[in-house]
């Protein structure tokens, strides 16, 4: 009970001071926006199929699974402001849950990441895009679990690195071969056998297949599930860790 | 309200592959009553703040006990957090949120409803005197407005002891000297303050009592009149060349008094009547003379006693 209201409290402040500054959700969804609209015609004769319909059913779920790691990895730099503006001291010298501290935080990348996922599948929709409701939040719930975990992620690991500095080359090192692995931009179906058996290793791979699968109108695929419960999974530990870096005594 | 019992704490810090410890407080015994203002004088790097984010429960002592407001540091820590403010040096609020958001949303993390919530932001507003400015963005405040929100922050849920880590750095002297009013405020109304400083006129002024730290341990303990009083009568500060200070000692012998850089300073029983005295041996001795005060011990003397270094020079 208390730590559900003390998400609360963390979340609407963060929320608050997001929608002060809404345009912050439109610049994130600036890019992803670009390559709908100049990467994606690319796509019908690359991956030989006959309709845009089809092209974008297999590109924009790898689109928003890429900006649900990214967004995620990326929130860190924000908290490294807050360490250093001394709110998070503040915030643990009082008996708030430590676990809020986190949540709140990542629940509200969670929902700027939806807000922008909305924002693209509109406009896929304008290029014919059809993805059944049903499937389409199922979806969404993928996105969130990636964004959970890759916001707790960076959260964690901004604690521990406390500098801007460290925290980008990091973050871009792991985000580079992560994209690159789970056939996010292209399908891996076109990858030699040896780079699909690592990026079956990846879990973002399975999650992209996931979404596919989702979008592709395949509720039955054995992909959805497994993607949903590797995130799932995934994301629980990301939290348990980061939480326990929010109340671990830092110098 | 305070009491501490050996408390220490130490760091490891690597420096390439040599780990480096660095033992920050070495053993810190503390009794502070209720309803004062205790204060820890002492240099940068003295562990001033590393005592007090150790009672704040923000690092883990390695070794030592503490109760704080009748909780215990070690063993429930939660229950101090209830009873404490604590009061960053670097200060706590966010650029974009406004005095009175902060304030709210500090006094709801202490688990108090909307509306008391509400009613004790107005109120600590209006006693700080930031009602003007409530409703402003923080990145707009003066350096003086920022350290009074932050203190009204530290203080919202009227714990019963608050930690003020070096709450006047960086203020000018107007207000210095309003933030000390709103210090002793909080005393009158009952809470017990417990500030660091490294400024000779805040401990003497403001604080009841203090302990003076150096080098992660507490080398004097009182009020500041008692411990100027421990150096008995007055001190002689005599200005010279840095090449006459040898000269000096050696003509000074039976003084006591202590050396520096473009300095000797005597402790006599009366000035008055040592000033012709001294000058008349530095004369004799064909020591260049510069300048010479009379003053009356201060706390840096205090210091100086101690540890051996002036704290105006350290």
């Amino acid at each position: 009970m208390k730590l559900l209201r003390d998400i609360s409290l963390i979340f609407n402040r963060q929320m608050q001071l997001l929608l002060r500054n809404p345009v912050w959700i439109l610049v994130g969804v600036f890019q992803p926006v670009m390559y709908l609209l100049l990467f994606a015609p690319l796509l019908k004769p690359a991956l030989g199929v006959s309709t845009d319909a089809e092209a974008y059913e297999i590109f924009v779920p790898g689109l928003l699974v890429l900006l649900a790691i990214f967004g995620g990895l990326f929130q860190g730099f924000g908290l490294i402001a807050e360490l250093r503006a001394g709110v998070i001291e503040r915030s643990r010298v009082t008996p708030v849950s430590r676990v809020a501290l986190l949540l709140g935080r990542s629940l509200r990348d969670v929902v700027s990441l939806i807000a922008q996922a909305v924002i693209i599948t509109l406009l896929a929709l304008v290029f014919d895009l059809r993805v059944f409701l049903g499937n389409l939040l199922l979806a969404y719930l993928m996105l969130a679990l990636i964004s959970l975990m890759t916001s707790a992620v960076s959260y964690g690991v901004a604690l521990v690195v406390k500098s801007e500095d460290a925290l980008a080359p990091l973050m871009n090192t792991v985000a580079q071969p992560v994209l690159l692995l789970s056939g996010i931009l292209l399908p891996l179906t076109f990858a030699p056998g040896w780079l699909q058996g690592v990026a079956d290793w990846n879990p973002f791979s399975w999650a992209v297949n996931g979404t596919r699968a989702l979008f592709r109108g395949d509720l039955g695929a054995p992909d959805v599930w497994q993607g949903l419960l590797i995130m799932a999974v995934l994301a629980v530990l990301a939290v348990a860790w980061a939480a326990r870096e929010f109340a671990r005594s830092v110098r | 309200m305070i009491e501490t019992r050996g408390l220490r704490k130490s760091f490891t810090s690597r420096q390439g592959r040599e780990k480096k410890t660095v033992e920050a407080v070495r053993g810190v015994d503390l009794n502070v009553a209720e309803g004062e203002i205790f204060g820890f004088l002492g240099p940068n790097g003295a562990g001033k703040t590393t005592t007090l984010r150790m009672l704040a429960t923000l690092i883990v002592p390695d070794d030592g006990t503490a109760t704080i407001a009748g909780a215990d540091l070690r063993s429930d820590p939660g229950e101090v957090r209830r009873r404490i403010g604590y009061v960053a040096q670097g200060g706590s609020t966010w650029d974009d949120s406004t005095a009175r958001e902060e304030l709210i949303l500090q006094a709801r993390l202490y688990g108090v409803s909307k509306t008391v919530a509400h009613q004790r932001a107005e109120r600590v507003l209006k006693g700080f005197q930031l009602s003007d400015y409530a409703d402003r963005k923080c990145k707009t405040y003066s350096g003086g407005q920022r350290r009074r929100v932050d203190i009204a922050l530290g203080i919202i849920h009227e714990p019963k002891v608050v930690f003020l880590d070096e709450p006047t750095t960086g203020l000018d002297p107007q207000s210095r000297a309003h933030m000390w009013d709103e210090i002793r405020r909080l005393r009158a109304e009952g809470m017990t303050v417990f500030i660091t400083t490294h400024y000779l006129d805040e401990a003497d002024a403001l604080c009841d009592r203090i302990s003076i730290m150096d080098n992660g341990e507490i080398v004097a303990s009182g009020t500041p009149a008692d411990l100027k009083r421990e150096i008995s009568g007055d001190v002689v500060r005599v200005g010279l060349p840095a090449s006459s200070i040898a000269a000096a000692a050696e003509a000074l012998e039976g003084y006591k008094f202590d050396t520096y850089d473009d300095n000797v300073r005597l402790y006599v029983e009366d000035g008055a009547v040592a000033i012709p005295q001294i000058l008349r041996a530095l004369d004799a001795a064909d020591v260049p003379l510069g300048t010479v005060e009379l003053h009356r011990p201060s706390l840096d003397d205090v210091f100086l006693t101690k540890t051996g270094r002036s704290l105006r020079e350290s």
